[in-house]
């Protein structure tokens, strides 16, 4: 099937060429730092003043960005961007140093001042700074251009600046979910397939939703969207290219294909193939589609995930007598059950960073988002809804978005499906905001 | 046996045919005779009897039954469901031409993906029951839908039980 090329997704999802320099040396040391790994019980305090402009038309964009830094940095639970209301003093110019006196007095640690400027071809340029309020340094000093449609980009490269340079870890920021858009009442879901920043903004519907979609992944470069579709009721595994808007069934096979995810280096995909009632896990190349069984058991094999470097597979499998998560070497040798805590254990997602799985956890009545090391060891619970499911990461392994199903009462009062995020940490467990209700999120790397 | 209620016919064969498991062997699982979709119209001594054409997809539904439920997890078939099955089978026998879809289908209480599963060897379970009972493998399709089209939308095990069920579709062949 061949749906229209869509020029809004292409010049949405198409590359953009962003210039950065370098404008101040960075500093030997800086005081000013988050360790994410430890206890964070204070977000870093932190003042963002609207950016300037020359004129209106650059001051209101200014504005804008500064409006998406600040949202990025307080959803990340690391940082609390200080009221504008409370600042003492006015910038103006974002080359003179600031009043680092005005800024300890409302308590800031870090400030951030930029200024966005439509270039004469049309451009938007946008400079910021990164100062260290105690160390009265500064910290970075970017410019980002690009096409003025692409503000928000602009602000989320900001917003990753400032997050990598404060905690020293990569940020996510300038990234984008696909996802599962859910409407109309429980006995007649509509299902679409959707994508949207990660902060829910530029929602895009890729299906109209005639007919049903499940599971959507991205691939490497965030191009390429494998997912399930039930298009004539024929169950099967999908491509979506986002370049060209074009469809196409992934391989021939005779029974139902589901859960599709792509290989670290985005040459193949590994997916579960259904014959007979049986689900094992197969692993199709893109280039020559063939296709290699790797599972061959009675129990059901299903969800797999590579490990980022590729050398290993983490599957869910009820071979056991219930559903369990296991990993196996890429060929399929050395399976190992890996979850052994009470209950239940499904839907494994290997952390982009390679030291955790996340999983669905269930017991007890309740379905949370958790994390194991591979080898099995260190299980906490992260979420805490009554169905949480379907973990997926962040490209810094540091938040996991899920879906949560809400319980649905007596006349089908309630219920639904909304995207949440939490901290890897188990803090700052948060809905993501989406167009309606969502389910099925699956994070994109970092836009390249 | 053109002139039935839905009800009457279920119970009287429940009744005389299949005591044991209408009596004990499912206390949780009351649908297997009685399933809430196709209790669509009025039923009792004063309800109207209908015109149902033998061979139809109403005659299949209503006077044969067109599901079987399953446990939580599971997709082994117990003795009612066989009933049904065996039902379906001696309809199928005498209505040649009828092909079938037969659809798994789980409860909200599992992931996605496992339920996927689960609804694909529910669908399986019934269609290799009703293969052992001489219909022709060719007549039968099976699809899953996992936890995807609920009957009964509320959180609740009642609603949960009617869910985790394998239907027999009829794709076709059926008289009108």
């Amino acid at each position: 099937m061949l749906l229209r090329k869509s020029s809004f997704i292409r010049r949405w999802l198409g590359p953009v060429a962003f210039a950065a320099s370098l404008l101040a040396a960075p500093v030997a040391h800086a005081a000013l730092e988050v360790r994410v790994d430890e206890g964070v019980s204070e977000p870093l305090p932190i003042a963002i003043p609207d950016f300037i402009g020359i004129n209106p038309d650059a001051s209101r964009m200014g504005a804008d960005v500064a409006n998406v830094v600040r949202a990025d940095l307080e959803r990340s639970g690391l940082f609390r961007p200080l009221a504008p209301t409370s600042f003492i003093e006015n910038i103006t110019d974002i080359n003179v140093p600031p009043r680092f006196g005005d800024w300890r007095i409302i308590q800031a640690q870090g400030l951030v001042t930029g200024q966005a400027t439509v270039q004469p071809d049309g451009r938007l340029r946008v400079d910021f700074r990164l100062w260290d309020i105690f160390g009265e340094e500064q910290m970075i000093g970017l410019q980002y251009t690009a096409t003025p449609e692409n503000w928000r980009r602009i602000a989320h490269l900001v917003s990753d600046a400032i997050y990598q340079r404060i905690t020293g870890e990569a940020g996510y920021f300038d990234t984008r979910i696909v996802f599962i858009a859910e409407s109309g009442p429980g006995l007649d879901r509509r299902k679409r397939l959707a994508v949207m920043d990660q902060d829910g903004a530029n929602p895009v519907f890729l299906t109209q939703g005639d007919y049903l979609v499940l599971t959507p992944r991205f691939n490497p470069t965030a191009q390429m969207i494998a997912y399930m579709s039930y298009i004539n009721d024929r169950p099967r595994v999908y491509l979506f290219d986002l370049e060209t808007g074009r469809q196409e069934m992934l391989g021939n096979f005779p029974n139902m294909t589901f859960s599709p995810r792509f290989s670290p280096n985005g040459n193949s995909v590994v997916m579960a193939l259904e014959n007979n009632g049986n689900s094992d896990i197969y692993i199709m190349d893109l280039a020559t589609r063939t296709s290699r069984r790797l599972t061959n058991d009675p129990g059901i094999d299903t969800a797999p995930s590579f490990s980022p470097d590729g050398t290993q597979i983490t599957f869910e499998s009820n071979r056991g007598g219930s559903q369990q998560v296991y990993v196996m070497n890429a060929d399929g040798s050395n399976v190992r059950r890996v979850s052994f805590g009470n209950g239940r254990a499904g839907t494994p997602v290997w952390s982009p960073r390679g030291d955790l799985i996340a999983f669905t956890k269930i017991a007890d009545g309740a379905f949370r988002v958790g994390v194991i090391r591979p080898d099995g060891s260190g299980e906490r619970v992260l979420s805490t809804g009554w169905q949480d499911e379907g973990p997926t990461w962040a490209p810094n392994g540091r938040v996991l978005m899920y879906t949560r199903t809400l319980q649905t009462g007596a006349n089908g009062v309630g219920g639904g499906s909304q995207i949440w995020s939490v901290d890897v940490t188990g803090r700052n467990e948060r809905r993501v905001l989406a167009p309606g209700d969502a389910s099925d999120p699956a994070w994109s790397p970092l836009i390249q | 046996m053109t002139k039935v209620t839905a009800s009457a016919k279920l119970a009287t064969i429940c009744a005389v045919f299949f005591l044991a498991a209408c009596t004990s062997e499912e206390p949780v699982a009351p649908q297997a005779s009685l399933p809430p979709a196709t209790t669509t119209g009025p039923t009792g001594p004063n309800a109207p009897t209908s015109t149902i054409v033998p061979g139809s997809l109403q005659d299949f539904e209503q006077n044969v039954g067109d599901r079987v439920f399953f446990d939580y997890d599971g997709s082994t078939l117990d003795q009612t469901d066989r009933d049904t099955l065996g039902r379906q089978a001696e309809w199928l026998a005498r209505y040649p031409n009828v092909v079938l879809t037969v659809e798994g289908h789980a409860d909200e209480r599992g992931t996605r993906e496992y339920n996927l599963a689960l609804g694909a060897r529910r669908a399986a379970s019934v269609r290799e029951y009703l293969v052992s009972l001489g219909v022709s493998a060719a007549r039968l399709e099976t699809i899953s839908y996992g936890k995807e089209r609920p009957t009964c939308v509320e959180s609740n095990e009642g609603c949960w039980q009617t869910n985790r069920r394998g239907v027999s579709t009829i794709r076709g062949g059926a008289a009108s």
